[in-house]
């Protein structure tokens, strides 16, 4: 029996012939942490190390809280600000350079092959670019600052094929918000995703980032998308050249084998209070809506910029709702001023916000109050996620978003585009 | 050594999250102490109070969903929890509660066959659930490496000896 993708890059990170079940020792080649990094400063410090293991290695990226929204998190900001200035961190992204995994995806800090940890549970999208990536606490970082070493079991896998063409008007957001409704959301608790199929092969990256962010839902591991002519492209673009792509043994062993055919797939909403509570967009009927959230690592990408403007072009958002925009990175954010993105989003009575993570997890930027209904492109949708625990968040693609957001209630966005 | 946690039990259902446990709002606070002043409080505001010291939480399936936030692992063992029983847990949160020191128990069985505020013991020399009418239980017991985390009260003192001896 061949090897799964993570059996193969586990086996070559420990240096060891390893098998699922087993448990290894690795060097992560990327260390992420965001404004939680604060915390992984204090247990570091609780170590008593006085320098971490390797400074290359460790990036820290401010946004979940970005610019502070209080005194407690500006002076966690100054604690992180100082200790990478004394510990000579060069890799610190200060506010407003974007959310992590989309800076770390736009700029390259993984590349196909490597082994990244990060203190987010989203951490599992650099399987998009396919890297084995997964999500720690703080206390655990502090330990491999202080170390250099993770231990990780290797986990089992399932393959998720993906068949058919997609139809108009449903993206990969919808896709993966099915699959999370038919798995549930415990559906793949420490288990390695691998996609496939010829939907996947023709997906961007952008579109396979949202693949194997959500997979994070059903309580993925990792969740990779095989190295091929897409990601090829998307890294040489960027100016890398070079990188050790590492691929799944054709005759690999999957714990569970998925199939999926799109060709009829409706656009998904995701309802409250669970990733899993999942239903086709024409049985949402009259859902009245008070806000909008269009962004987030899971879709604030350009794509999703740009079926937004297609959808609001020359149109006024409903009366009584709020719409805010929310841009992944610095970049994306840039590019789309160049394209006279923002002017349309400004006429149709958008709020647009700097890159960052505040409204998908209620940490500000458009906190939801009592009885509130949110329909967000985020990833969570738990109860009081997005501010008040009587509130009601749904997940959607950025399309049935941008559609909901005219009409103000949940919409089809088909009947826009 | 851990041997034994003896508690009263405090009931849940199934997909309890991390925003539920330990609310985002609260991300900010690095106090453990303070943290723990908000344990459960996205299930109702009233819950960190109702919390005794020693309290077991046994849970359903998938406990600890969501977000890395180890807050949601240390809100918990602040307010007094002792055990965390469910029968299956969001991998980062299992990783989470062993760090932190709490420990953390697989059991497809003990969910179903307790009721809120019964008394329970956990004894982990021999791997058992003993339920308030004296009938036990077994569940699969930690690899050795994970109890010498729990047994030093976490991973934090673990790498600290583990460095220590190393030099």
């Amino acid at each position: 029996m061949g090897k799964t993708f993570v059996e193969q890059i586990l086996s070559k990170k420990s240096g060891n012939d390893v098998k699922q079940g087993q448990i290894v020792e690795v060097e992560p080649d990327l260390c992420m942490s965001h404004d939680n990094a604060g915390l992984v400063i204090k247990k570091f410090n609780e170590i008593g190390k006085k320098s971490v293991w390797k400074t290359e290695n460790i990036f820290i990226i401010l946004d979940h809280r970005a610019p502070s929204e209080s005194i407690k998190t500006a002076n966690e900001h100054k604690i992180i600000r100082d200790f990478v200035a004394e510990q000579g961190i060069n890799n610190f992204f200060d506010i407003g350079e974007g959310i992590c995994h989309q800076v770390i995806v736009e700029k390259l800090f993984i590349l196909p092959g490597q082994v990244a940890i990060g203190t987010d549970s989203h951490t599992t999208s650099y399987g998009s670019i396919s890297a084995f990536s997964t999500g720690i606490g703080a206390t655990e970082m502090a330990a491999v600052w202080a170390t250099g070493k993770i231990w990780l079991k290797v986990p089992e896998s399932y393959k998720v094929i993906i068949k058919g063409d997609c139809p108009h008007g449903v993206f990969s957001k919808d896709i993966i918000l099915y699959i999370i409704g038919e798995l549930g959301c415990d559906g793949a608790i420490y288990k390695s995703i691998e996609f496939s199929g010829e939907t996947v092969e023709k997906m961007t990256i952008s579109d396979r980032f949202v693949l194997s962010n959500l997979s994070m839902e059903m309580g993925a591991k990792s969740a990779v998308t095989a190295f091929d002519r897409v990601t090829e492209e998307y890294i040489r673009e960027r100016g890398v050249f070079a990188f050790e792509p590492i691929f799944a043994d054709k005759d690999a062993e999957y714990e569970k084998v998925f199939e999926y055919d799109v060709s009829n797939l409706e656009p998904q909403v995701a309802c409250p209070h669970s990733v899993d509570n999942t239903k086709p967009v024409s049985e949402m009927k009259d859902i009245k809506v008070n806000q909008v959230f269009i962004g987030s690592c899971t879709n604030g990408r350009m794509d999703d910029l740009e079926i937004t403007a297609k959808i609001l072009e020359g149109k006024k958002i409903a009366k009584d709702i709020r719409l805010i925009i929310g841009p992944a990175s610095k970049e994306i954010y840039s590019s789309a001023i160049k394209e006279g993105l923002f002017d349309t989003f400004l006429q149709a009575g958008a709020v647009i916000i700097n890159p960052g993570c505040g409204p998908c997890l209620g940490a500000h930027q458009g906190i939801i109050g009592d009885g509130e209904v949110a329909v967000t492109t985020t990833n969570r949708n738990f109860r009081g996620r997005m501010g008040s625990t009587k509130g009601y968040v749904y997940l959607v693609s950025p399309a049935t978003a941008a559609a909901t957001a005219i009409t103000g209630v949940i919409t089809d966005p088909r009947e826009f585009l | 050594m851990i041997e034994k946690v003896k508690g009263r039990v405090i009931k849940l259902g199934d997909n309890i999250d991390t925003d539920v446990i330990y609310p985002g709002r609260y991300l900010p606070i690095i106090d453990a102490e303070e943290m723990g002043l908000h344990a459960l409080e996205g299930l109702d505001p009233d819950f960190p109070s109702k919390i005794k010291k020693g309290d077991i939480i046994i849970a359903g399936k998938n406990f600890g969903c969501g977000s890395s936030r180890e807050q949601a692992a240390t809100c918990l063992k602040s307010a007094g929890i002792s055990a965390v029983v469910a029968k299956s847990f969001s991998r980062i949160f299992f990783r989470n509660g062993i760090n932190q020191g709490i420990p953390i128990v697989v059991s497809d069985e003990a969910p179903d066959r307790v009721n809120d505020g019964d008394e329970v013991e956990i004894d982990f020399s021999t791997g058992e659930i003993k339920l308030s009418e004296g009938e036990t239980i077994s569940f699969r017991e930690f690899p050795d490496f994970i109890f010498s985390i729990l047994d030093a009260g976490g991973l934090i003192p673990y790498v600290k000896n583990k460095l220590e001896v190393e030099k």
